[in-house]
């Protein structure tokens, strides 16, 4: 039984027949209607990307649906990739369509090849029910999909380093612009988009954009699926409107009595007690969907330590603001645990961290001091002059 | 007719560049295939796939080197990946981890001698609902106990046949 309910409550290829049908300037009005926004995290307006996309004239266009999820705590991807994949592959067909794109790229984190099975048997499925190939569906639209497997490396979420590793080459993001929709994969136009967009998208088509925008905030339409896990007594995949507040989805998950949570996983914002009262959507926190629930037993810096730990394993060391300070950063949760760091160290770090955020190349970098940045605005006063470790106040 | 390993590996990559294409978009499946069938991808073999692809094997090595399921460093028959990130790590990953160091004998990083096991950190690999997790090969494991170690081990073990040398169990006196 599916744990998301409105994927679950829709009617395969209704939204494939009726994108066909459609001229494409309409089937991108109708994605741009909806106010759909980048639900890997980013929050770009879908609508926007697939216009770029299909306004750049080329031999051949692309659409890649990035299935690398790597941040730590989001896992709702698998399970859509799991029990609804044949929405994603509807999802992809559409963008082919609106863009004027022939050939579809999932790209798979190697994480997951144990998924790679069903989604080849889900692809060949399609192939002879008309949905993939030439001709789909009878009408003048060929579009066809494979399977790209990653080779573990977080960075290959972000979409231009995702677009190297297609290309053969390390995953190390590029400079933007030019950005994908006009030159991406082997130069040509590329909409990147995550696997919860792709099936939102069909959704769309389908239900229509007022259906889409009859939750949610102005600015941050729609229903977004959550990754739970941490100190709850229900960890797993949830769908809640946007705008939600910390406060109400902690409620659903069991989370009650939670010091913390970490928003958008490693590299999002860590939210405390007191600030449970805000939403969660695009204008206050914005999220990729990942919610990692912390309990009052919980030390803060060993999160942050965790957290710097992953950064500095998982940069791809091509720019020096990410390189070297997320070792810095690390080292500074270092000394603060050993009780050794002075305040005005510390205010260096921070400093540092600020630059970080103006100076790296691509997302990695400009994000990974938010956790270390929240952390220290909000818990400073326990962590100074520690003597004896971590009390449990 | 004798044919060496290196003719035998030579072959098998010309094969895979046929079906795959002779560029570079064809390198990362190649690397793929060739690390899932041999447990490493040495220099010779890198050698071979960039006169196939028509680059040289300094982008081969790049390329390989960069991406954590690859690398040049010869690795065992099954590859367990446990995951070091903060959900796995607040269900208890650490006591996961001295478990499989204390019963394969090696640390994080290594390879069994016998070329049977390699034990490796993974990042967040997305089962942070059922942690702790960790893959062995492409297969999951989730909520994984120390005491489960040893029984997963033992599956894998069964793979490679029971061997005079290998007492399955220690009975102690």
């Amino acid at each position: 039984m599916s744990q998301l309910p409105t994927f679950t409550s829709m009617k395969a290829e209704d939204g494939l027949r009726k994108a066909l049908g459609m001229p494409r300037p309409d089937l991108i009005a109708e994605i741009s209607a909806s106010g759909l926004k980048g639900r890997g995290g980013a929050g770009f307006p879908t609508g926007v990307k697939w216009n770029f996309a299909a306004a750049a004239k080329a031999d051949r266009k692309y659409v890649v649906c990035n299935a690398d999820e790597g941040e730590p705590g989001t896992f709702k991807d698998r399970v859509i990739l799991q029990d609804h994949a044949d929405l994603v592959f509807e999802g992809m067909t559409i963008a082919g369509k609106a863009i004027g794109a022939k050939e579809g790229i999932l790209f798979l984190r190697g994480e997951y090849t144990y998924l790679k099975t069903h989604l080849e048997e889900a692809l060949a499925r399609r192939r002879e029910a008309k949905l993939l190939g030439k001709e789909i569906l009878g009408q003048d639209f060929n579009f066809d999909i494979r399977i790209f497997m990653g080779s573990g490396a977080y960075i290959c979420g972000e979409e231009t380093a995702l677009i190297e590793c297609l290309e053969g080459f390390r995953g190390e993001p590029r400079n933007r612009p030019p950005f994908p929709v006009n030159t991406g994969f082997l130069d040509r136009p590329t909409v990147v988009n995550n696997v919860e967009t792709l099936a939102w998208a069909a959704c769309i088509l389908q239900k229509g954009s007022d259906w889409f925008k009859s939750v949610g905030t102005e600015k941050s339409t729609g229903i977004k699926i959550f990754s739970v896990s941490g100190d709850c007594a229900k960890p797993g995949v949830y769908e809640f409107p946007l705008g939600i507040t910390v406060k109400d989805l902690l409620q659903q998950v069991g989370g009650a009595g939670a010091q913390a949570v970490q928003m958008g996983g490693a590299s999002g914002l860590c939210v405390p007690a007191s600030e449970f009262g805000r939403q969660i959507a695009f204008e206050d926190i914005p999220t990729g969907g990942s919610v990692i629930v912390f309990g009052p037993q919980r030390d803060m810096l060993d999160v942050l330590h965790n957290f710097l730990e992953f950064f500095v394993d998982e940069s791809c060391g091509q720019c020096t603001p990410c390189r070297l300070g997320n070792r810095k950063l690390l080292e500074g949760v270092e000394m603060l645990k050993a009780g050794a760091c002075s305040m005005a160290y510390l205010q260096e770090l921070c400093a540092l961290g600020e630059s970080m955020q103006l100076a790296s190349k691509c997302g990695l970098g400009q994000s990974s001091p938010n956790a270390f940045l929240s952390v220290m605005k909000h818990f400073r006063a326990e962590f100074m002059g520690r003597t004896h470790g971590f009390v449990n106040a | 007719m004798l044919m060496t390993e290196r003719d035998r590996v030579a072959g098998e990559i010309k094969n895979l560049a046929d079906r795959l294409g002779h560029n570079r978009t064809a390198l990362m499946p190649i690397l793929q295939e060739v690390k899932a069938k041999y447990h490493r991808v040495d220099s010779y073999a890198m050698q071979v796939i960039a006169d196939e692809l028509g680059i040289h094997p300094v982008e081969v090595y790049s390329t390989s080197s960069f991406y954590a399921f690859l690398g040049d460093r010869p690795q065992g028959k099954f590859v367990i990946r446990l995951c070091r990130t903060i959900s796995c790590d607040m269900e208890g990953k650490n006591r996961v981890a001295r478990q499989l160091e204390n019963d394969l004998g090696i640390a994080f990083g290594e390879t069994t001698r016998d070329g049977k096991f390699t034990l490796e950190w993974a990042n967040c690999m997305g089962m942070c609902d059922q942690g702790p997790a960790m893959l062995v090969n492409d297969k999951v494991f989730t909520k994984v106990t120390p005491e489960r170690v040893h029984a997963i081990l033992e599956d894998c073990r069964k793979v490679f046949g029971q061997h005079a040398t290998e007492r399955k169990e220690v009975h102690l006196a």
